[in-house]
Protein backbone atom coordinates (compact mmCIF):
# COMPACT_ATOMS: atom_id res chain seq x y z
CA UNK A 1 0.00 0.00 0.00
CA UNK A 2 1.18 3.49 -0.90
CA UNK A 3 2.51 5.43 2.11
CA UNK A 4 1.69 9.13 2.23
CA UNK A 5 3.28 11.44 4.82
CA UNK A 6 1.28 14.56 5.69
CA UNK A 7 3.56 17.06 7.44
CA UNK A 8 2.08 18.88 10.42
CA UNK A 9 3.62 22.27 11.18
CA UNK A 10 2.67 24.43 14.15
CA UNK A 11 -0.27 26.32 12.64
CA UNK A 12 -1.24 23.74 10.02
CA UNK A 13 -5.02 23.45 9.97
CA UNK A 14 -5.79 21.32 6.90
CA UNK A 15 -3.52 18.46 7.87
CA UNK A 16 -6.41 16.19 8.80
CA UNK A 17 -8.34 17.08 5.62
CA UNK A 18 -5.30 16.07 3.56
CA UNK A 19 -4.90 12.93 5.63
CA UNK A 20 -8.53 12.00 5.03
CA UNK A 21 -8.28 12.71 1.30
CA UNK A 22 -5.24 10.48 1.00
CA UNK A 23 -6.88 7.71 3.03
CA UNK A 24 -10.06 7.90 1.01
CA UNK A 25 -8.25 6.84 -2.17
CA UNK A 26 -6.76 3.86 -0.35
CA UNK A 27 -3.31 5.03 0.69
CA UNK A 28 -1.72 4.44 4.07
CA UNK A 29 -1.54 8.08 5.13
CA UNK A 30 -0.07 9.33 8.40
CA UNK A 31 0.95 12.59 10.05
CA UNK A 32 4.60 13.55 10.52
CA UNK A 33 5.49 16.26 13.04
CA UNK A 34 7.65 19.06 11.65
CA UNK A 35 10.42 18.37 14.18
CA UNK A 36 10.87 14.82 12.94
CA UNK A 37 13.73 14.29 10.56
CA UNK A 38 12.53 11.20 8.76
CA UNK A 39 9.59 10.60 6.44
CA UNK A 40 9.17 7.01 7.64
CA UNK A 41 9.39 5.37 4.23
CA UNK A 42 6.89 7.66 2.52
CA UNK A 43 6.08 7.19 -1.18
CA UNK A 44 4.58 10.69 -1.31
CA UNK A 45 4.55 13.81 0.87
CA UNK A 46 1.84 16.42 1.37
CA UNK A 47 2.48 19.86 2.85
CA UNK A 48 -1.01 20.88 4.00
CA UNK A 49 -2.77 24.21 4.25
CA UNK A 50 -2.86 26.46 7.28
CA UNK A 51 -0.82 29.25 8.79
CA UNK A 52 2.47 27.64 9.74
CA UNK A 53 4.30 29.76 12.33
CA UNK A 54 1.45 32.26 12.18
CA UNK A 55 2.64 33.39 8.72
CA UNK A 56 5.32 35.39 10.59
CA UNK A 57 7.80 37.23 8.36
CA UNK A 58 6.21 35.78 5.17
CA UNK A 59 3.89 32.82 4.61
CA UNK A 60 5.97 29.67 4.61
CA UNK A 61 9.26 31.49 5.24
CA UNK A 62 9.92 29.91 8.61
CA UNK A 63 8.36 26.50 8.01
CA UNK A 64 10.86 25.85 5.26
CA UNK A 65 13.57 25.65 7.93
CA UNK A 66 11.70 23.04 10.01
CA UNK A 67 13.83 19.95 10.64
CA UNK A 68 11.58 17.74 8.47
CA UNK A 69 12.07 20.02 5.46
CA UNK A 70 15.59 18.72 4.88
CA UNK A 71 14.13 15.26 4.36
CA UNK A 72 11.41 16.72 2.12
CA UNK A 73 14.06 18.55 0.04
CA UNK A 74 16.05 15.35 -0.47
CA UNK A 75 12.91 13.34 -1.20
CA UNK A 76 11.78 15.88 -3.82
CA UNK A 77 15.22 16.09 -5.42
CA UNK A 78 15.27 12.29 -5.72
CA UNK A 79 12.02 12.47 -7.67
CA UNK A 80 9.62 11.75 -4.81
CA UNK A 81 6.12 13.20 -5.25
CA UNK A 82 5.50 16.28 -3.08
CA UNK A 83 2.19 18.18 -3.07
CA UNK A 84 1.87 21.60 -1.43
CA UNK A 85 -1.66 22.85 -0.83
CA UNK A 86 -2.19 26.55 -0.03
CA UNK A 87 0.31 27.21 2.79
CA UNK A 88 2.11 24.10 1.53
CA UNK A 89 2.50 25.81 -1.88
CA UNK A 90 3.88 28.90 -0.14
CA UNK A 91 6.38 26.72 1.74
CA UNK A 92 7.50 24.99 -1.50
CA UNK A 93 8.15 28.38 -3.13
CA UNK A 94 10.03 29.66 -0.09
CA UNK A 95 12.08 26.45 -0.07
CA UNK A 96 13.00 26.91 -3.71
CA UNK A 97 11.38 23.62 -4.73
CA UNK A 98 9.02 25.62 -6.93
CA UNK A 99 9.78 28.96 -8.61
CA UNK A 100 8.05 32.26 -7.88
CA UNK A 101 6.31 33.52 -4.78
CA UNK A 102 2.80 34.00 -3.37
CA UNK A 103 2.10 37.62 -2.53
CA UNK A 104 -0.68 39.54 -0.80
CA UNK A 105 -3.95 39.25 -2.77
CA UNK A 106 -4.34 42.14 -5.21
CA UNK A 107 -7.46 43.45 -3.48
CA UNK A 108 -6.13 42.90 0.04
CA UNK A 109 -9.12 40.80 1.03
CA UNK A 110 -8.81 37.29 2.36
CA UNK A 111 -10.57 35.19 -0.30
CA UNK A 112 -12.53 32.21 1.03
CA UNK A 113 -14.97 30.75 -1.48
CA UNK A 114 -15.40 28.00 -4.06
CA UNK A 115 -13.56 28.67 -7.32
CA UNK A 116 -13.12 26.80 -10.59
CA UNK A 117 -9.82 25.82 -12.11
CA UNK A 118 -8.98 24.29 -15.47
CA UNK A 119 -6.53 21.39 -15.52
CA UNK A 120 -3.70 22.47 -17.85
CA UNK A 121 -1.16 19.72 -17.27
CA UNK A 122 -1.85 16.07 -16.48
CA UNK A 123 1.71 14.73 -16.69
CA UNK A 124 2.42 15.34 -13.01
CA UNK A 125 2.42 13.18 -9.90
CA UNK A 126 -0.82 14.77 -8.74
CA UNK A 127 -2.95 15.43 -11.84
CA UNK A 128 -2.55 12.31 -13.98
CA UNK A 129 -6.04 11.11 -13.06
CA UNK A 130 -7.58 14.15 -14.75
CA UNK A 131 -7.92 15.07 -18.40
CA UNK A 132 -6.54 18.28 -19.85
CA UNK A 133 -9.34 20.85 -19.85
CA UNK A 134 -11.24 19.33 -16.92
CA UNK A 135 -12.92 22.02 -14.83
CA UNK A 136 -12.61 21.36 -11.09
CA UNK A 137 -14.46 23.16 -8.33
CA UNK A 138 -12.50 23.61 -5.15
CA UNK A 139 -12.49 26.13 -2.30
CA UNK A 140 -9.75 28.71 -1.83
CA UNK A 141 -9.01 30.30 1.54
CA UNK A 142 -6.01 32.60 1.46
CA UNK A 143 -4.81 36.15 1.96
CA UNK A 144 -1.52 35.66 0.12
CA UNK A 145 -2.19 33.68 -3.02
CA UNK A 146 -1.19 36.05 -5.80
CA UNK A 147 1.37 34.11 -7.81
CA UNK A 148 4.29 36.32 -8.82
CA UNK A 149 7.46 35.57 -10.75
CA UNK A 150 9.85 37.50 -12.97
CA UNK A 151 9.03 37.64 -16.68
CA UNK A 152 11.62 35.03 -17.67
CA UNK A 153 10.35 32.52 -15.08
CA UNK A 154 6.77 33.08 -16.13
CA UNK A 155 7.62 32.55 -19.81
CA UNK A 156 9.48 29.35 -18.94
CA UNK A 157 6.61 28.00 -16.83
CA UNK A 158 4.15 28.59 -19.66
CA UNK A 159 6.47 27.32 -22.42
CA UNK A 160 7.26 24.13 -20.52
CA UNK A 161 3.63 23.42 -19.68
CA UNK A 162 4.28 23.73 -15.96
CA UNK A 163 1.12 25.67 -15.14
CA UNK A 164 -0.90 22.79 -13.70
CA UNK A 165 -4.19 24.52 -12.87
CA UNK A 166 -5.49 27.95 -13.86
CA UNK A 167 -8.38 29.91 -12.39
CA UNK A 168 -11.40 30.17 -14.70
CA UNK A 169 -15.04 31.17 -14.35
CA UNK A 170 -17.36 28.49 -13.05
CA UNK A 171 -18.49 27.92 -16.65
CA UNK A 172 -14.89 27.45 -17.80
CA UNK A 173 -14.42 30.80 -19.54
CA UNK A 174 -11.39 32.99 -18.72
CA UNK A 175 -11.62 35.18 -15.64
CA UNK A 176 -12.05 38.88 -15.85
CA UNK A 177 -8.80 40.71 -15.14
CA UNK A 178 -7.21 39.90 -11.81
CA UNK A 179 -10.21 38.26 -10.28
CA UNK A 180 -9.75 36.03 -7.19
CA UNK A 181 -6.28 37.19 -6.15
CA UNK A 182 -4.51 38.86 -9.07
CA UNK A 183 -2.23 35.92 -9.89
CA UNK A 184 -0.10 36.32 -13.02
CA UNK A 185 -1.84 34.57 -15.93
CA UNK A 186 -4.52 33.39 -13.46
CA UNK A 187 -2.09 30.75 -12.22
CA UNK A 188 -3.56 28.62 -9.43
CA UNK A 189 -0.90 25.91 -9.35
CA UNK A 190 2.44 24.94 -10.91
CA UNK A 191 4.85 22.02 -11.10
CA UNK A 192 8.61 21.63 -11.19
CA UNK A 193 10.25 20.52 -14.45
CA UNK A 194 10.04 16.83 -13.52
CA UNK A 195 6.37 17.01 -12.50
CA UNK A 196 6.96 15.35 -9.13
CA UNK A 197 6.55 18.58 -7.13
CA UNK A 198 3.21 20.38 -7.44
CA UNK A 199 1.83 23.36 -5.52
CA UNK A 200 -1.58 24.97 -5.73
CA UNK A 201 -3.60 27.50 -3.75
CA UNK A 202 -7.07 25.87 -4.05
CA UNK A 203 -7.87 23.04 -1.64
CA UNK A 204 -8.35 19.58 -3.17
CA UNK A 205 -8.41 18.36 0.44
CA UNK A 206 -11.64 20.30 1.02
CA UNK A 207 -13.21 18.78 -2.09
CA UNK A 208 -12.51 15.16 -1.31
CA UNK A 209 -15.44 13.92 0.75
CA UNK A 210 -18.79 12.80 -0.74
CA UNK A 211 -20.49 14.01 2.45
CA UNK A 212 -19.53 17.56 1.46
CA UNK A 213 -21.04 17.16 -1.99
CA UNK A 214 -17.82 17.66 -3.96
CA UNK A 215 -15.09 15.15 -4.72
CA UNK A 216 -13.38 17.07 -7.55
CA UNK A 217 -10.15 17.14 -5.56
CA UNK A 218 -9.82 13.40 -4.99
CA UNK A 219 -7.85 12.99 -8.22
CA UNK A 220 -4.88 14.80 -6.66
CA UNK A 221 -4.64 12.13 -3.97
CA UNK A 222 -5.35 9.24 -6.36
CA UNK A 223 -2.87 10.41 -9.03
CA UNK A 224 0.12 9.75 -6.84
CA UNK A 225 -0.64 6.02 -6.72
CA UNK A 226 -0.23 5.45 -10.44
CA UNK A 227 2.65 7.90 -10.70
CA UNK A 228 4.91 6.29 -8.15
CA UNK A 229 4.52 2.92 -9.85
CA UNK A 230 5.05 4.35 -13.32
CA UNK A 231 8.19 6.26 -12.36
CA UNK A 232 9.55 3.73 -9.90
CA UNK A 233 9.81 6.41 -7.23
CA UNK A 234 9.76 5.53 -3.56
CA UNK A 235 10.86 2.35 -1.88
CA UNK B 1 31.62 43.92 19.48
CA UNK B 2 27.86 44.22 19.18
CA UNK B 3 26.48 46.29 16.36
CA UNK B 4 22.89 47.43 16.13
CA UNK B 5 21.71 46.68 12.62
CA UNK B 6 18.66 48.04 10.81
CA UNK B 7 17.25 46.09 7.90
CA UNK B 8 14.69 47.66 5.62
CA UNK B 9 12.72 45.38 3.32
CA UNK B 10 10.61 46.81 0.50
CA UNK B 11 8.53 45.24 -2.23
CA UNK B 12 10.53 45.18 -5.46
CA UNK B 13 9.89 48.16 -7.72
CA UNK B 14 7.36 47.37 -10.40
CA UNK B 15 5.57 44.70 -8.38
CA UNK B 16 2.03 45.46 -7.33
CA UNK B 17 1.90 46.56 -3.70
CA UNK B 18 -1.79 46.54 -2.75
CA UNK B 19 -1.05 47.68 0.82
CA UNK B 20 0.87 50.68 -0.46
CA UNK B 21 -1.95 51.53 -2.88
CA UNK B 22 -4.59 51.33 -0.15
CA UNK B 23 -2.59 53.59 2.17
CA UNK B 24 -1.94 56.03 -0.67
CA UNK B 25 -5.69 56.24 -1.30
CA UNK B 26 -6.28 56.87 2.39
CA UNK B 27 -3.67 59.64 2.44
CA UNK B 28 -5.28 61.24 -0.60
CA UNK B 29 -8.69 61.01 1.06
CA UNK B 30 -7.23 62.79 4.11
CA UNK B 31 -6.10 65.64 1.90
CA UNK B 32 -2.42 64.74 1.58
CA UNK B 33 -2.48 65.28 -2.19
CA UNK B 34 1.32 65.58 -2.22
CA UNK B 35 1.83 61.92 -1.23
CA UNK B 36 2.60 59.44 -4.02
CA UNK B 37 4.30 56.11 -4.68
CA UNK B 38 3.58 54.66 -1.23
CA UNK B 39 5.32 51.31 -0.72
CA UNK B 40 4.93 49.21 2.42
CA UNK B 41 7.64 46.89 3.60
CA UNK B 42 9.16 45.81 6.88
CA UNK B 43 11.76 47.10 9.28
CA UNK B 44 13.82 44.58 11.25
CA UNK B 45 16.29 45.56 13.96
CA UNK B 46 18.84 43.21 15.41
CA UNK B 47 22.17 43.11 17.23
CA UNK B 48 25.02 41.32 15.54
CA UNK B 49 28.22 40.26 17.25
CA UNK B 50 30.97 40.95 14.71
CA UNK B 51 34.56 42.15 14.40
CA UNK B 52 33.67 45.30 12.52
CA UNK B 53 30.70 47.26 11.23
CA UNK B 54 31.55 45.98 7.77
CA UNK B 55 31.41 42.36 8.98
CA UNK B 56 28.10 42.99 10.73
CA UNK B 57 26.71 44.41 7.52
CA UNK B 58 27.94 41.42 5.55
CA UNK B 59 26.37 38.96 7.97
CA UNK B 60 23.08 40.87 7.86
CA UNK B 61 23.11 40.67 4.05
CA UNK B 62 23.54 36.90 4.22
CA UNK B 63 20.61 36.76 6.67
CA UNK B 64 18.51 38.76 4.21
CA UNK B 65 19.42 36.46 1.33
CA UNK B 66 18.63 33.33 3.32
CA UNK B 67 15.57 34.33 5.31
CA UNK B 68 14.69 37.95 5.98
CA UNK B 69 13.81 38.95 2.41
CA UNK B 70 12.23 36.99 -0.41
CA UNK B 71 14.60 37.17 -3.37
CA UNK B 72 11.70 36.92 -5.82
CA UNK B 73 9.63 39.84 -4.56
CA UNK B 74 11.62 42.02 -2.18
CA UNK B 75 14.70 44.24 -2.00
CA UNK B 76 16.53 45.14 1.18
CA UNK B 77 18.77 47.81 2.62
CA UNK B 78 21.13 47.23 5.57
CA UNK B 79 22.40 49.99 7.85
CA UNK B 80 24.72 49.59 10.83
CA UNK B 81 24.57 52.06 13.74
CA UNK B 82 27.63 54.00 14.80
Amino acid sequence: MQKVAVIRFPGSNCDVDSLNGAKRVGTDAYLVWHRDIDLKGADAVILPGGFSYGDYLRSGAIARFSPIMQAVQRFAQDGGPVLGICNGFQILCEAGLLPGALMRNARLSFVARPVAVRVEQTDTAFTNRYRKGDILRMPVAHGEGRFAADAATLRKLEAEGRVVVRYVDLDGSPLKDGEINGSLNDIAGIANAEGNVVGLMPHPDRAADPALGNTDGLGFFASVIGWAHAKGVGR
Amino acid sequence: MHYRVHVRIVPRAGLLDPQGQAVEHALTALGFKEAANVRIGKAIELSIDAKSAEDAKGRARVMCDKLLANPVTEDYLVEVEG
